[in-house]
């Protein structure tokens, strides 16, 4: 037989090898509840992301950064000066929330009003800033973070999850659960939305919009403290680990940029999917299926799952 | 007695413009006063500026006998002088309640607030039956009488009005001017209301200024005002028999 004929059958062979779905119940709902702990650090960068968006119209490209100098900033607690695991979260919280205030009160104060692509340029500076100074302050090594939680996986029917991940899961579901109350019902919260909303009437209310913005600052970068914390016991500590908000941005668009729920189910369906497609399909397609569904998702609805469609006033 | 609000010679640009050439009034307390003018005569600058939004760039406003030129909007309402702005802006995404919350937004008194709550509700019963729903979805009226609530709600001494009739029906515009007496009366609020609807403004308030091109031409109770000649045919479009037997294009106005 000539040597083509060969290697085409075997090619063959392995493409279909490849696609070939496996019908294996307990890989799937293995892959699933790994990708659902990975879905739950994008929606959380994600949600920064919109955040930041729906108050400002900034699109902050340091959002991943913020999340690596937050796990930094826990990491030096816990290592460094030896404060608890649960005290350190609270102080990761304070310290991300005035670097927040900080960075709206310096510097994005003086930009406001500035054109979109000033705007976008300097957080894709400030994310190659914040990257460079993690580098110089923790070198540039890997680092392992203590997880905080240990012990086996636990069996769940013939699925085994790992505690690391179930904390994930069970952090971001308390996170957003609050952020809910928050936004619902303080009185804080409905503030920020109305500022989102309409920044002239927020004005009228005798709302205080500047002190609004520096909040939401605040609070994404509390939110990517937590998505920091939450990440770097499974996957690594080290100054670029920031990119990870590149695929957290398909996530917002996904959802809707500027909707929260929207960021949510971004998150967890790019999570899922992209660990299903690395289980399933071939291990390469992983880091191209979130651009791969996102691309399918805006075809359909190019608004995004949960956007709206911009209305003109009439 | 010292007025509540008082513009002593205020001059401010709109943009590269200026739109105020010095214009003095006042507003005693209690009283609605109505700002008449075409487009452009500056009606909408003036409300701006009272409420911070514009700096003057000379005079004074005198507010309970304190100065309070380029006082952010903000300080606007803790001194107590709350918006109604042109074209409602009510918080789309937000339901009635949030909206109405908002216009609480300073207020120390939190006890009171849902009480206030419910007398706005009598004042606009549709909007009870709205109070879970967004305000995205109001129909235009509703949504001027959920902005109207929300400034009420801040318990402002001086209530400024934009253009409230503003694109809605006739029988709206009616039912929203009874309800502003009715605040006036009820509430004791002070009202300077801005206005096109000449008629209506006049009926409802007890003393009026008349704007052009960014200069008060003619103020007098509203009494006198309908009784004046000029404001009767450029304002209240009352075509008389010329009493100089002028077509009506050839006639001048007086205080030009």
């Amino acid at each position: 037989m000539d040597t083509n004929y060969i290697r085409r059958r075997y090619l063959i062979a392995w493409i279909s090898d490849a696609i070939k779905p496996r019908r294996d119940i307990v890989m799937f709902w293995q892959l699933f509840t790994s990708g659902m702990a990975l879905g739950c650090v994008y929606a959380l960068i994600a949600l920064g992301f919109v955040l930041i968006y729906k108050a400002t119209e900034v699109i902050n490209f340091a959002q991943g950064e913020f999340m690596m100098v937050g796990a930094f900033v826990a990491f030096s607690l816990i290592h460094f000066a030896h404060v608890p695991f649960w005290i350190t979260v609270v102080l990761t919280l304070l310290i991300m929330a005035a670097f927040g205030v900080l960075l709206d009160r310096l510097v994005m104060r003086f930009l406001v009003g500035e054109p979109a692509f000033s705007l976008v340029m300097f957080t894709i500076g400030l994310a190659l800033f914040l990257r460079s100074v993690a580098g110089m302050i923790w070198s540039t090594d890997t680092f392992a973070f203590p997880s905080p939680v240990s012990g086996e996986a636990i069996q769940l029917g013939s699925v085994a999850i790992a505690p690391g991940d179930m904390l994930v899961v069970g952090a971001t579901a308390l996170l957003v659960l609050l952020l809910y109350l928050f936004f619902r019902f303080t009185n804080l919260g409905i503030a920020l939305q109305a500022t989102s909303q309409n920044q002239f009437a927020a004005y009228l209310m005798g709302i205080n919009v500047e002190g609004m913005f520096s909040v939401v600052w605040a609070l994404s970068a509390m939110v990517a403290a937590v998505a920091g914390i939450l990440l770097a016991p499974t996957l690594f500590l080290h100054k670029d680990m920031g990119f990870i908000g590149l695929k957290a941005f398909p996530a917002a668009v996904l959802g809707g940029f500027g909707s929260i729920p929207g960021a949510i189910v971004g998150g967890l369906i790019i999570g899922i999917s992209e660990n299903l497609a690395g289980g399933f399909l071939l291990p390469w397609v992983k880091d191209i299926f979130a651009y791969l569904v996102l691309i399918a998702v805006l075809i359909v609805r190019p608004e995004g799952l949960f956007g709206i469609h911009e209305k003109k006033k009439v | 007695m010292e007025p509540l609000l008082r513009l002593k010679n205020i001059e401010c640009y709109y943009g590269p413009v200026l739109a105020i050439k010095g214009v003095s009034l006042m507003v005693n307390k209690g009283d609605i006063v109505a700002i008449l003018g075409a487009n452009g005569a500056g009606k909408t600058t003036i409300l701006r500026t009272i409420s911070g939004f514009i700096e003057p760039e000379k005079g004074e406003i005198l507010f309970e006998g304190k100065n309070i030129a380029g006082l952010n909007p903000q300080q606007a309402v803790r001194r107590g002088i709350c918006h109604v702005p042109e074209g409602r802006e009510v918080f789309d995404e937000l339901t009635v309640a949030e909206n109405l919350r908002m216009g609480a937004y300073l207020r120390k008194d939190r006890r009171n607030v849902s009480s206030d709550v419910k007398r706005v509700l009598e004042y606009f019963p549709a909007l009870r039956q709205r109070y879970r729903q967004r305000a995205g979805w109001l129909s235009g009226g509703e949504q001027q009488m959920l902005a109207i609530g929300r400034a009420i709600l801040s318990k402002p001494r001086l209530l400024t009005m934009d253009e409230p009739s503003l694109g809605l029906s006739p029988i709206l515009v009616k039912e929203i001017f009874q309800i502003i007496r009715r605040i006036n009366k009820e509430e004791g609020r002070t009202i300077l209301l801005v206005e096109q609807n000449a008629r209506l403004s006049l009926q409802t308030a007890s003393y009026g200024y008349i704007l052009e091109v960014g200069r008060v031409v003619l103020d007098n109770t509203t009494g006198e005002l309908m009784e004046n000649e000029d404001v009767k045919e450029f304002y209240l479009g009352i075509q008389q028999e010329s009493i100089r037997g002028k077509k009506r294009w050839k006639r001048k106005k007086v205080w030009r």
